[in-house]
């Protein structure tokens, strides 16, 4: 990676500029910044990449996020090592929903997961589980202290905590996407049928992506409820898969920079219509979210790539490098099978009239 | 037994209203294969109206059909300005739109008519009938909604213009060729499915008090009973409310308790889609590559 040296001083300011400069309720708005944007990242993997629409991604933060509280408040576990159980445990659950999932493509997948979404909050409230979720009133843990004996706020800290996750899971996410199985994701997203042609088990691949999507999203409801120190149900209403949902679209489905513009995007308008009156965030969420899909349906992400290829093109004279796909109007159309394929070899692909002798 | 006959029948009144919603969401669900999300906030938005027009001291039958013709209007203009140019758009994109809809349309209900609950009036006379079978309000509405359904039945099957919107569901290409106004048809969908969601509304409200997030469980249920009957058959959809609606009642009473009424509607949801995603009454279609 040419600009390996470039990210990673840019990762160490992310880390040090905040921490130092930050007064605590301004680090906590970028410790959420950081877990948004791991969240929407998982739900980017399934929707921009995969083509599956999730409208219930809250569902999964929502189990993330009381994984770690159950494990917290309950067993006493320490905080980091909640992450991996909750990464388990979501994985188990977006792999088991997946599988309903193989059966239902674009609007019917939107609505059940929408339909799961809107159901979650009455789940974590009811009787059989109270003794452990804490029901309506929701569980209060601990903020975790600064370890080694570090001279820094447990804020502070939490903000370090959080960043280094993100960063983990954002390497993992962006060689994930550029491998062998990315590719294939990005094909199933392209065109099913052509995909499996080419050898893909869809059925596999799709449940996994749901599998790391879920688990994506979860290990960042689990650093939520730890930034937050506090869940409940309620927390996770309809509203949030919806917000995660928003700041997909505003940051362009298939962009992995374009989600830490999306997590900006959603930890921070609110804040600022907010004060222009309760009801707001949601139309400014709303008016948002359809002025970008008319104008920019790649997203901010979509456009600030175009924007770099045109500058770099400029600049070299070539397309520089492969372009990231994009979920927008032309690419999702697919590949138009009436039309011949240029093979590799140079040959004409599937030519019926070459069968006769 | 006399506490189950008094579960399935105000399991078929609250049914009336989903079949509603469920028709609603099938009209638009024909002409442009969208999934309407925004569909329960629109009949929110519409109850708001009518309960504006209500407090400016409309007689309430007249309050009632105005609101339906303003949400009628406004399922108009929202077809021509957002949905419209989204026709060829990837599915994303889709639903985006409705959900940016869902959005703007819940904030301006809080907006202009603020999050306090509000009660909305009942026209028909409160108190028992029937030997304490079903209440007055029940039974009014039950009528409202069966004869909203026939209204659009005969219009659909024994106007001209039903005929044309029919045509340009089914075959939109053709029906241009025939001079049918494809555009304009689909833009009259959208405002009958407003008008249809406005009469839910408006039965709904005085028992679940008016809110502006009022029809979000509602609009659950609406899906399942569309998806049950088929979400490309009215009919079905009709039957497919009700259904849900009586089994919501029952189930609620008997065997998961109120407070997992939701879920109920998410099982109903996932199973009818995985074991028989056609629905009861929809046709299999097969697309090809």
């Amino acid at each position: 990676m040419r600009n390996s040296w470039a990210v990673a001083a840019f990762v160490l300011l992310l880390a040090i500029v905040p921490t130092m400069s930050f007064s605590g309720y301004h680090l906590f708005q970028v410790t959420m910044v950081a877990v948004y944007a791991v969240a929407i990242l998982g739900m980017a993997i399934l929707v921009g990449f995969n083509g599956q629409i999730s409208l219930g991604h809250g569902a999964f933060y929502a189990i993330g996020a009381y994984t770690t509280a159950i494990l917290m408040s309950t067993w006493d576990v320490p905080y980091w090592l909640t992450l991996p159980f909750s990464a388990v445990i979501c994985a188990g659950f977006g792999f088991l929903i997946g599988l309903p999932a193989l059966r239902l493509a674009g609007h019917y997948l939107a609505l059940t997961t929408f339909a799961l979404a809107v159901a979650v909050p009455q789940i974590l409230k009811h009787k059989w589980f109270e003794d452990y979720t804490g029901g309506v009133q929701g569980l209060v843990i601990d903020k975790p202290d600064a370890p080694f004996g570090l001279k820094l706020s447990s804020d502070q800290w939490l903000y370090l905590f959080t960043i280094a996750v993100a960063v983990v899971m954002y390497v993992l996410a962006w060689n994930l996407v550029r491998g062998r199985i990315g590719r294939a994701m990005k094909a199933i997203r392209d065109h099913a049928t052509a995909a499996e042609a080419m050898g893909i088990n869809l059925a596999m691949v799709k449940t996994r992506t749901f599998a790391v999507s879920a688990m994506y999203t979860g290990i960042a409801g689990s650093m939520g409820a730890i930034a937050v120190a506090f869940v409940a149900p309620d927390s996770f209403s309809v509203f949030l898969s919806i917000t995660l949902f928003v700041g997909l679209c505003a940051g362009g489905a298939a962009s992995i920079g374009g989600t830490i513009v999306g997590a900006l995007f959603i930890e921070f308008v609110p804040n600022l219509a907010d004060q222009v009156s309760k009801a707001a965030p949601g139309a400014v969420y709303g008016v948002i979210l359809i002025a970008m899909l008319f104008l920019m349906p790649t997203g901010a992400g979509g456009f600030l790539a175009g924007l770099w290829r045109k500058a770099i093109g400029s600049r070299e004279g070539t397309a520089g490098g492969p372009r990231p796909a994009v979920l927008g109007h032309e690419a999702n159309r697919g590949i138009d099978l009436t039309r011949p394929l240029a093979r590799a070899d140079g040959l004409p692909v599937g030519g019926r009239e070459r069968a006769e002798p | 037994m006399e506490g189950l006959i008094h579960q399935i029948i105000s399991g078929i009144a609250t049914g009336g209203i989903y079949a509603s919603v469920s028709l609603a969401l099938v009209m638009i669900y024909q002409s442009t294969h969208h999934i309407n999300f925004a569909q329960g906030e629109m009949a929110t938005f519409s109850t708001y109206i009518a309960l504006t027009f209500i407090n400016f001291g409309m007689p309430y039958w007249a309050a009632f059909f105005l609101a339906v013709v303003v949400s009628f209007c406004i399922g108009v203009v929202i077809e021509r300005i957002l949905i419209r140019p989204m026709i060829n758009a990837p599915i994303l994109s889709n639903v985006g739109v409705f959900v940016g809809l869902l959005l703007i349309i819940n904030s301006l209900s809080g907006w202009f008519f603020d999050y306090t609950i509000k009660q909305f009036p009942s026209p028909f006379p409160d108190r028992a009938l029937f030997g304490g079978y079903i209440s007055g309000h029940q039974l009014g509405s039950t009528g409202v909604t069966l004869a909203v359904l026939t209204a659009v039945y005969l219009f659909f099957r024994h106007t001209s213009l039903g005929l044309a919107m029919r045509a340009a569901a089914l075959n939109p290409v053709s029906s241009r060729l025939v001079g049918v106004r494809v555009g304009w048809m689909l833009a009259l969908g959208w405002g009958l499915a407003a008008a249809i969601g406005s009469v839910a509304g408006c039965m709904v409200a005085p028992v679940v008090f008016l809110d502006p997030n009022m029809m979000a469980g509602i609009l659950l249920y609406a899906f399942a009973g569309a998806l049950l009957g088929g979400i490309d058959s009215p009919l079905g959809a009709v039957l497919g409310g009700f259904a849900v609606g009586i089994i919501e009642n029952l189930g609620g009473a008997y065997i998961v308790g109120t407070e997992l009424k939701l879920t109920l509607a998410l099982v109903i949801i996932v199973s009818v889609l995985t074991v028989r995603p056609s629905g009861l009454m929809g046709r299999t279609v097969q697309s090809r590559v």
